[in-house]
């Protein structure tokens, strides 16, 4: 009965739908992408909104999503004792997690695109793009959450696990890399750091979007690397990866929920 | 109905059961009893499913609780805590246990009736207070005709109305041939509602049997009495 998944996801779906914070994340996404579309306009708004969407997405995905599991504890509990395999519910629950936080970003970035498109349909790609990535993120970070708020047994060191991952992601892992550059510059290290670079989604996401667009001054060195092995050809193994990327939390995540004692 | 054998259980190096062996009879109502950390809960827990046991036997009517979710499709269970998503609305709640249940028998629904929860259905649960979220939570325990209906502390936060309402359901229940578990801290409530008694200490059945029994191995007249003294002679 597949009919269990959906059903708890409209269920979660609505919840979502109904509370305030989603309110406000599509509503930051709306502002700054009718503002960087107002002020800086054109393929430099993509630049601005890829930075934030790079940063703002984790973040929020991770928290909100971790929050949101710590409260429904009981909830789920009282949905385990009834007749459900977990992995239904587990899929239900992770659907309509990831669902909201996806529509919200979409609705947010798509919106203004949509209202001010008359004047530059050549960005649209580059649109199209910027949302699949959004959407991958947060699919990947809301299987994060679950795996966190899993293993973690106390709210508090959830959360803070939850925002270190973070922490890792989009600001640490950047150094670590940089002080590889510094300390092993005088070795061929271009096929490492596209290894490296396919091992972090943020960083994954950076690339791919900012490889399209002429602009790879601004990739950071990972991304100026990217390009100079791959050209074009890498945009379909980073999509490939993205979605790897997707994958491996939620499977995780499934199996932390199918064997946890609640 | 139900029976445990050698059923183990441990957090890290804390052994929560420790060889816990019970029979729960058909049809009666059962208090289970015991100090705080002695498993009474995660005794429920396993039961339900929402624990897995580390050794031992747990069987549901002859068949071993495990992999198969289908025999919960016969437990009502009412959780200590009724915390609900909360911008939900009680009415959309009980639609989805019963999407998710999926039963076709007919539901009862005396006790959304007798609590009067009809006029709360179009509330969110943000609004709600506690004593009509443990309304809400008896109500879809006792929505299916449970065969075995398990209840973790059930009149806690109930005004004293709705608390007789609920007591004299689970004895209808009984009644009916359902099997109760009843967890609680107040002696009175199963003094007044059962007529066995499992005390659990430290993982492991200290005492098993009747009412009438324990009080009198114990010569006492109250079940309190009766196991305040049990506890002393166990710890002394």
């Amino acid at each position: 009965m597949n009919d269990t998944i959906v059903k708890v996801l409209a269920f979660q779906t609505r919840d979502a739908v109904r509370s305030r914070w989603l309110l406000v994340y599509t509503a930051f996404f709306l502002a700054a992408t009718e503002g960087t579309l107002r002020f800086a306009g054109g393929e430099r708004a993509i630049l601005t909104l890829t930075s934030v969407t790079i940063f703002v997405v984790p973040l929020v995905t991770l928290v909100l999503g971790t929050v949101y599991l710590y409260g429904a504890r009981e909830f789920i509990e009282l949905l385990l004792a009834q007749p459900v395999s977990r992995g239904k519910l587990f899929a239900g629950l992770y659907v309509g997690l990831t669902l909201p936080l996806a529509a919200a970003f979409t609705i947010g970035v798509a919106l203004p695109f949509l209202a001010h498109s008359g004047g530059e349909p050549t960005l649209g790609g580059a649109v199209v793009s910027l949302i699949g990535a959004g959407i991958a993120l947060t699919a990947t970070f809301t299987g994060v959450a679950f795996v966190v708020a899993l293993r973690a047994e106390d709210r508090l060191r959830g959360l803070g696990v939850a925002i270190g991952v973070w922490l890792l992601f989009s600001l640490v892992y950047d150094g670590g890399v940089l002080a590889v550059v510094a300390a092993f510059g005088d070795y061929p290290l271009e096929r490492a750091l596209v290894v490296l670079t396919f091992a972090n989604p943020i960083d994954l996401a950076r690339v791919l979007l900012l490889q399209q667009l002429d602009v790879s001054a601004l990739m950071g060195y990972t991304g100026a690397v990217f390009q100079q092995l791959f050209g074009g050809a890498g945009t379909a193994a980073a999509w490939g990866a993205l979605l790897c990327w997707v994958c491996a939390p939620v499977a995780l995540g499934a199996r932390a929920f199918r064997r946890k004692d609640f | 109905m139900i029976r445990a054998a050698a059923l183990t259980k441990s957090f890290g190096a804390t052994g929560v059961l420790r060889g816990l062996d019970l029979d729960l009879a058909r049809g009666r109502i059962t208090g289970l009893i015991g100090p705080n950390g002695s498993g009474k809960t995660t005794f429920i827990k396993i039961l339900l499913g929402l624990t897995a046991a580390d050794a031992g036997i747990l069987s549901f009517d002859g068949e071993a609780v495990g992999r198969d979710v289908a025999y919960r499709a016969r437990i009502g269970y009412m959780p200590q805590i009724a915390r609900y998503p909360e911008n939900l609305t009680v009415a959309e709640l009980f639609a989805l246990v019963k999407d998710v249940r999926n039963d076709d028998r007919p539901l009862d629904e005396t006790l959304i009736a007798q609590f009067g929860l009809r006029d709360q259905f179009e509330k969110r649960f943000r609004t709600l207070s506690g004593g009509n979220k443990q309304k809400v939570n008896a109500a879809l325990a006792l929505l299916f005709r449970p065969d075995l209906l398990i209840l973790d502390e059930p009149t806690a936060g109930l005004d004293p109305a709705s608390s007789a309402i609920l007591k004299d359901k689970i004895i209808a229940e009984r009644d009916r041939g359902c099997t109760v578990l009843i967890t609680s801290h107040i002696m009175a409530e199963l003094d007044e509602l059962c007529e066995d008694v499992v005390f659990l200490l430290d993982g492991r059945v200290r005492f098993a049997g009747s009412l009438s029994d324990i009080k009198h191995r114990t010569r006492q007249t109250t079940l309190e009495r009766a196991v305040a003294s049990m506890f002393i002679r166990e710890v002394a």
